[in-house]
């Protein structure tokens, strides 16, 4: 019958076989699929140094690991974490997948510049699988000089030279998604048009082009005071410590509005889809992600504090930081209102949205704790700091990936996940992160201060908590990876629009034929017009 | 283990107790709104629940002043954290005029301390309390950070600068002080105490170690040995500027500008002293950098600040009981 038929049909995934098809590929949807699965390596990579860390930390005593391992695992863990995996995390994946066919298009842009991003990543994530091999790097992700380019007796250089060139994969992607959006939008796809998880990915894209190439000066002038001698950091030298500081942040900071730019994209699509409304504000929403790519370029100094920096200067970034807070509380309340009268749904995206917002409102508001200079100068550089960013990058933009992934799964594999585990997970993941980190904020004021190794005893009770809770974390994280490649062959056969999702992603076959769609879509209506779609919907199901 | 689960510091400063208001405020703020939202979303998703596959809600325009109002009230309330955050942080960065100073010199993986007495401690420092501290501090290689939970202050101590933080104590106890910055290798070992004591009791501390010199006067041996008084001369006639009465006071720098000499200042003439040329004289003097530690810069420091009193003459070294104290080498050479 149907199934048959559909199985037969050809699509991206069976339109040609080998390993060529995959690595010579100019299909962004193999390519995100690519994506795919060289970030959930280091998801799980990081996650294996995190758990080891947690480990540690079961005991005031640094009993587990030597005190120069347990340097390592916490800088390889961010590592492996923020450049190898949260960065490229959902414009990578999802965006490479679905931007193109949100706005009605055939691929991006530049196919061959989205297969050489995958590339570099790839190249640079071997570079920074060499350091950790030969021996790791101890020095933390930021790198903070001279302790970087004078002291540390680890693999700074490899590792720099791997994020230095994950950095051009991301310049890419970026570049080919400004791009997209303004050339290849469908007929009558006009930017009012379009979907929230386009905006948010596009206003991303600013940043990753704007913002990355400052990392990568940072690591040339890192990479000639470690290599050769050139004072640029380290006092001894004739260079200023600090400054490194405000050249790291200048992208750091904004890096992490790459993280959680494209997560809030995910929740506009996910909150609309399964309350069957438009999003609430669509345009407050919309330029609510310009107006964070805009401010984040303009924060960067809350990270120094207490590092010396002169107290008008924190005046002046405290101050700033709050204007961030603006537009992260409008998409909140937004999203809110769009739940008002709506039929809501509790399919697992939706369990994730929810946990998203939950746990983005908690790291949103201790956001504006640390923005509080007074506040700031006792909890910067413990665990309020740890929990917060956390609560940000984990809660924020992993839960909205792990939606993401479960909302777009019958698109990109043509099967459905199981929905009761699928459940399960969700609700495992969000009660297993708050036992992990919410004890930190705790702890943090308490005056833990982050990447010790041993610690006094009186900070244990909390941090048996967190490990407690990571362990249930763990089991959150490692359910979805066990019942999605299940899924990929038992899960049921997946419609074209298992959701009533009123997207042009939907409005092709699952998985989509090699172009996308079989003639080029004309947009007629605004972005989550239900109307239609509802009626369509019961034909299929 | 303790017993007992603690879900809030010790507050052992005068700061302290501000630090944890502005935290409350900001608890509050933060519980109000967490609660809002999740009362709301928990609310409409029960209320608003599909309960036909075939339903379709109506579309809710949206309003505009909704918008405005949910944009500006939490401006409103940030504005209000903003202030008080930084009010409270003006008053965190300007210690007291009649402060008690103490220099730190942070290293992997140790914290020196020196009292002006003279007195030396490593990973311990004893205040008294009731009366406020003002650290000078700098790194002999990277960034630390000089952390004291109980008085809910920190700084970074950074290499090539001095940073100042000052508190304090207003109960006699024991705290810790934790590196704050990582620093390499043992950074999670670079901790120590504080001990806060009554004021007669730190006098009994001090008595009950005296140093052989205080740091002015192991400033001054530095400076003798150094070469120093042969430019620098006490009354002005030398080719370098007279250091008497330096201290504090406003510099005329050829390139036209006016900074008041402070701590920072002073090392940086020493370590680095084509960074700032005072008005009408030349670049003569060598760097200094990589010759001096900075234990020995520290005692300079002070030794030039001691000189640089107004009443001097009359006031002896700090920690001398009354006796001027008499160096031959500097003075009507």
């Amino acid at each position: 019958m149907i199934t048959t038929a559909v199985q037969e049909r050809e699509h991206y995934l069976n339109e040609s076989y080998g390993i060529k098809s995959w690595l010579l590929t100019k299909d962004h949807k193999r390519i995100a699929l690519l994506y795919l699965f060289t970030v959930t390596f280091f998801f799980f990579l990081g996650g294996a140094f995190a758990t080891m860390i947690r480990v540690e930390l079961l005991t005031p005593q640094g009993n587990f690991v030597s005190n120069d391992t347990y340097n390592k695992l916490f800088t390889m863990h961010g590592v492996a974490m923020i450049f190898f995996f949260l960065i490229p995390s959902i414009p990578a994946t999802l965006g490479n997948f679905f931007l193109p066919m949100m706005i009605g298009a055939r691929d991006l842009a530049f196919p061959r510049i989205n297969l050489l991003s995958w590339y570099l990543l790839v190249i640079g994530g071997l570079f920074a699988l060499f350091a950790m091999l030969a021996g790791g790097v101890d020095t933390g992700w930021t790198f903070y000089t001279p302790y970087s380019t004078t002291y540390s007796n680890s693999w700074v250089i490899a590792t720099a030279i791997g994020i230095f060139v994950a950095g051009f994969s991301s310049i890419l992607t970026g570049l080919n998604f400004i791009v997209t959006v303004h050339r290849m939008r469908a007929p009558g796809m006009t930017w009012s048009r379009l979907p929230l998880f386009v905006w948010s990915n596009y206003a991303t894209a600013l940043i990753q082009v704007l913002g990355t190439p400052v990392l990568a000066v940072t690591i040339i002038l890192l990479f000639c005071e470690r290599v050769f001698h050139i004072g640029i950091f380290d006092p001894a030298l004739g260079g200023d410590p600090v400054l490194f500081q405000h050249l790291f942040w200048f992208y750091s900071h904004p890096a992490v509005y790459i993280m959680v730019l494209p997560a809030m994209g995910v929740i506009s699509e996910v909150v609309s889809v399964f309350s069957r409304k438009r999003v609430f504000g669509y345009h407050f929403v919309a330029y609510a992600s310009l107006a964070i790519a805009v401010l984040g370029f303009l924060v960067w100094g809350h990270h120094l504090f207490v590092a010396t920096q002169s107290v008008y200067a924190g005046l002046v970034f405290s101050f700033l930081s709050y204007f961030v807070a603006i537009p992260s509380a409008i998409k909140v309340f937004n999203w809110t209102a769009t739940l008002y009268k709506g039929s809501i749904s509790f399919a697992t995206p939706m369990l994730y949205a929810f946990g998203f917002i939950g746990l983005f409102t908690i790291g949103g508001l201790t956001g504006l704790f640390l923005a509080a200079l007074g506040f700031d100068v006792h909890v910067t550089d413990t665990y309020f700091v740890v929990a917060h960013f956390h609560y940000i990058m984990v809660g924020g933009t992993i839960m909205a990936y792990m939606g993401g992934l479960h909302y777009w799964w019958p698109k990109m594999t043509g099967r459905m996940y199981p929905e009761g585990w699928a459940k399960l997970s969700a609700l495992v993941v969000f009660l297993g992160f708050n036992l992990t980190f919410f004890p930190q904020f705790i702890l943090g004021y308490m005056g833990m201060p982050r990447r010790y190794h041993v610690y006094p005893d009186e900070f244990q009770v909390l941090h048996v908590l967190s490990t407690a809770g990571a362990s249930v974390l763990a089991v959150g994280y490692l359910l979805p990876m066990i019942y999605f490649v299940w899924s990929l062959k038992y899960g049921a056969i997946a419609p074209a629009n298992p959701w009533g999702a009123s997207g042009l992603e939907w409005k092709t076959q699952s998985p989509p034929p090699l172009h996308n769609f079989d003639e080029t879509p004309v947009v007629t209506e605004e972005a989550y017009d239900y109307s239609s779609v509802i009626g369509e919907e019961i034909q299929v199901g | 283990m303790g017993s007992n689960l603690p879900l809030f510091p010790e507050a052992a400063s005068t700061i302290a107790p501000d630090v944890d208001h502005l935290a409350l405020f900001l608890l509050a703020v933060a519980a109000f709104f967490s609660v809002l939202i999740f009362a709301t979303i928990f609310y409409f998703a029960i209320r608003y629940r599909r309960r036909s596959e075939r339903e379709l809600p109506h579309e809710q325009h949206g309003g505009m002043t909704l918008e405005i109002l949910w944009s500006v009230i939490p401006f409103g309330i940030t504005m209000v954290m903003f202030t008080w955050g930084a009010s409270l942080y003006f008053k965190e960065s300007r210690p007291p005029d009649n402060a008690l100073p103490i220099y730190v010199v942070g290293k992997q993986w140790m914290w020196k301390i020196e009292h002006i007495q003279g007195q030396r401690e490593i990973n311990e420092l004893h205040i008294p309390v009731g009366r406020p501290v003002r650290l000078t501090m700098t790194s002999e290689d990277v960034i630390h950070s000089f952390f004291v939970p109980a008085f809910r202050t920190k700084s970074d101590v950074v290499p090539g600068k001095y940073s100042t933080e000052w508190f304090t104590a207003t109960k006699p106890g024991k705290y810790h002080l934790f590196c704050a910055e990582y620093c390499g290798n043992r950074h999670s070992g670079m901790i120590g105490w504080i001990y806060a004591m009554e004021p007669q009791d730190y006098e009994n501390w001090l008595n009950s170690n005296p140093p052989p010199s205080t740091m002015a006067e192991s400033g001054s041996k530095l400076f003798n040995g150094m070469g120093c008084p042969a430019c620098h001369k006490p009354d002005g006639s030398g080719r370098c500027p007279s250091l008497v009465g330096l201290f504090g006071s406003t510099v005329h720098l050829a390139d036209g500008r006016s900074i008041v000499a402070d701590e920072g200042y002073i090392r940086e003439s020493i370590v680095q002293p084509q960074a700032k040329i005072v008005a009408g004289y030349g670049s003569l003097m060598p760097t200094y950098q990589g010759q001096v530690t900075e234990e020995d810069l520290v005692q300079l420091v002070e030794y030039i600040k001691w000189l640089g009193d107004k009443s001097e003459g009359k006031k002896p070294f700090p920690g001398t009981q009354g006796e001027p104290l008499a160096i031959p080498d500097l003075r009507g050479k």
